[in-house]
């Protein structure tokens, strides 16, 4: 109890008041967050046993995007140095946890090291490519580094298509690693401490437990003295370099610290995937990512989260829709107005646009809008 | 020499595409100080306006490409009539996403009409080459220079001797005080786009009336414009047309020295080469070789 007497604070009743800085800056600064936070993980824990395999896969795929998009936050939302070059990490930590992890008797490189070696290892090699980018930042600003980290991406596409013997090349890429934790396979069935659990389920709850990691990670990042700076940065660089922010310093920390959660988060989002291959790290891969977090909330970890898991399930949405549109075929061949898939890239060009022009804070701000409402009811106008 | 030389002249032809190309965005860049993400979608919408021109309603080369600039600048214009006038204010990162947004969608759209075949434009007498010392070149790459030209000098005489030219420079200067000086800058940026959706026509209807025409996959050598400008600077109007033929010669010499000299780099580094060269120029020129340095003032 004596540590429940602890965390209590400010004035009594009225828990929006706060009486230190440290205070005010804790994860969970009201009752109301740290009830609903607790309910969210409650309810995410018992997703595995409500919904279909097919269904979890997608949210799988979609949290360990999170930590992507969370890293993408890091540089582009908190630090604001805009890199179009995210797929080129990501890819960066796919192959390495892939060479790492893979299997050594396969047609390509691969050294079947256990995932404690090689997921580290992929944020390792992706924070250092993050190192060598951070220098060309800090002479670059703007839309200039926009293209530069753009030219990145098309540079790091060539060297991923041309390194056949890691990649498995153009067409016909390789496998991921295992998904083998501590002797603990993910792709196996069977009870675990007295559950039964599939593979869907086990990948589920181990991307769960990943993201929540990271996400406080990245949140505790974000509100230490390394993200102030980085807001700093941001908000006028030339303003924090005058108060004594080292910008040679934060933005190179910036992109290394963005590029190992892309690393990370690529590594284990193909090791779930299978087999992938060297296109797939192109410029498209870098706008989705950019999307997850416009779409989602800029500066936000929870609404990296939140646009993470609809952009990745937006494919399946587009599916949905096309069973009530009969101008939308559902084959990727001709036929129909649309198909699915351009209905899907059409969503998100549109989505882009429109989160822009009418809610640029994301679903981030449509949920804080909302919460604002419901606080101040019924006096709310 | 002969084949340094063949192969600088193929570099101009393809670099006059970029050239073009490259001049949109710094149209784009100059007046709102936004990089169009969007310009690909209109190189080819631009091609494939020609394409409808002269195939379906079968207009002669020259008429269907006029058309085609006029219907060019006329969705470049509705572009940013719908998405980007209403965003005028907000930080130009926001504004380059929505570009990128407007490029995602109108693709598509050219996708749905491209379909599985190529649209190709025939160029009259195109596959005629003219010969002089051993140097070859089709008449569809000469038309293609000989058009660069007359667009580049004839965009150099608008800003110089026009009111419209001297207003978008005024603009392009400071936007407010061209405001106080009665300009409407509104309709400056309508025209930037105009300009730029007609370069990317015109750039368009030459890569249509190529040897490959247009296909889905086409849209990504418009992408090649972008270290175009990087390399001559994001706002200098000669720095695009030198960076644009820098770009085509550099590819075309990757493209017939590098398998030889550095076969380690892999096949096809031509395509990248232009990116390469691009962080060459910015290590060494943070603001490009044409572009102005940015002032900090706190």
């Amino acid at each position: 109890m004596s540590m429940v007497k602890t965390r209590s604070r400010g004035l009594r009743g009225r828990p929006l008041a706060t009486t230190s800085y440290a205070e005010d800056m804790t994860l969970l600064n009201t009752p109301a967050k740290r009830r609903s936070t607790f309910a969210i993980i409650l309810v995410a824990f018992g997703l595995p046993f409500m919904l279909t395999d097919d269904l979890l896969l997608v949210l799988t795929l979609g949290l360990i995007a999170s930590v992507g998009a969370i890293g993408l936050n890091l540089v582009t939302g908190y630090a604001g140095q805009v890199s179009l070059g995210h797929a080129f990490f990501i890819g960066l930590g796919a192959y390495t946890g892939a060479v790492l992890g893979g299997d050594p008797d396969g047609a390509v490189l691969g050294y079947g090291l256990p995932m404690w070696i090689w997921l580290p290892a992929s944020g390792v090699v992706a924070a250092l490519a993050g190192l060598l980018v951070g220098p060309i930042a800090v002479r670059l600003r703007g839309l200039y580094l926009a293209i530069v980290t753009l030219g990145l991406v098309f540079l790091g596409d060539h060297i991923f298509r041309e390194s056949r013997d890691l990649t498995g090349g153009p067409g016909v890429g390789r496998r991921g690693p295992d998904l083998v934790v501590f002797g603990f396979d993910l792709n196996d069935t069977g009870p675990v401490l007295g559950v039964m659990l599939e593979r869907e389920q086990r990948q589920f709850l181990f991307a769960l437990i990943f993201l929540i990691v990271f996400a406080i990670l990245g949140r505790n990042i974000a509100r230490s003295g390394v993200g102030r700076a980085f807001s700093a940065v941001r908000d006028r660089d030339v303003a924090a370099a005058v108060i004594g922010v080292d910008l040679t310093r934060y933005k190179i920390m910036a992109f290394a610290m963005s590029s190992f959660f892309a690393g990370v988060a690529g590594a284990l989002y193909f090791a779930v995937v299978g087999v992938f291959e060297p296109g797939t790290f192109g410029l498209l891969l870098s706008i989705q990512y950019l999307a997850m977090i416009l779409i989602g909330g800029v500066a936000t970890i929870s609404g990296s989260i939140m646009g993470a898991l609809f952009v990745t399930s937006l494919g399946r949405i587009s599916g949905e829709i096309a069973h009530f549109m009969p101008f939308i075929s559902t084959t990727a061949g001709s036929g129909g107005f649309l198909s699915v898939f351009q209905l899907e890239a059409i969503l998100y060009g549109l989505l882009i646009i429109g989160f822009l022009i009418f809610e640029p804070r994301g679903l981030f701000g449509i949920w804080m809008r909302i919460r604002n409402y419901w606080k101040g009811w019924p006096f709310s106008y | 020499m002969e084949a340094f030389v063949q192969s600088v002249v193929n570099g101009l032809g393809q670099g006059s595409i970029y050239a073009l190309l490259a001049l949109g965005y710094v149209m784009i860049y100059k007046a709102t100080h936004v990089i169009s993400f969007a310009q690909p979608a209109l190189m080819i919408a631009g091609g494939l306006y020609a394409y409808h021109f002269t195939k379906v309603f079968e207009l002669p080369f020259w008429v269907g490409m006029v058309l085609a600039v006029l219907a060019g600048a006329l969705t470049g214009m509705i572009v940013e009539r719908l998405a980007l006038r209403p965003m005028i204010g907000k930080p130009v990162f926001t504004l380059a996403i929505i570009t990128i947004g407007i490029d995602i969608v109108l693709r598509i759209f050219a996708n749905r009409y491209i379909g599985v075949q190529s649209k190709i434009v025939t160029y009259p007498n195109g596959t005629k080459r003219y010969e002089l010392f051993g140097i070859t070149i089709s008449q569809q790459r000469l038309g293609l220079i000989a058009v660069t030209i007359v667009t580049v000098v004839a965009l150099a005489l608008f800003f110089r001797y026009t009111r419209a030219g001297l207003a978008m420079r005024a603009t392009a200067l400071d936007q407010e005080t061209a405001m106080a000086q009665g300009i409407r800058v509104g309709v400056i940026f309508a025209l930037a786009w105009a300009i730029a959706g007609g370069l990317a026509a015109i750039a368009g209807t030459f890569v249509a009336a190529g040897t490959a025409g247009i296909d889905q996959a086409t849209w990504i050598i418009a992408l090649k414009a972008l270290p175009a400008i990087i390399i001559g600077g994001l706002d200098s109007v000669p720095g695009a047309v030198v960076g644009g033929l820098a770009v085509g010669v550099i590819e075309a010499l990757t493209a017939s020295y590098q398998p030889d000299v550095a076969p380690w780099l892999g096949n096809n580094f031509s395509l990248v080469a232009p990116y390469a060269l691009m962080f060459l120029v910015l290590l060494i020129r943070p603001y490009g070789l044409f572009g102005t340095k940015e002032v900090e003032r706190v």
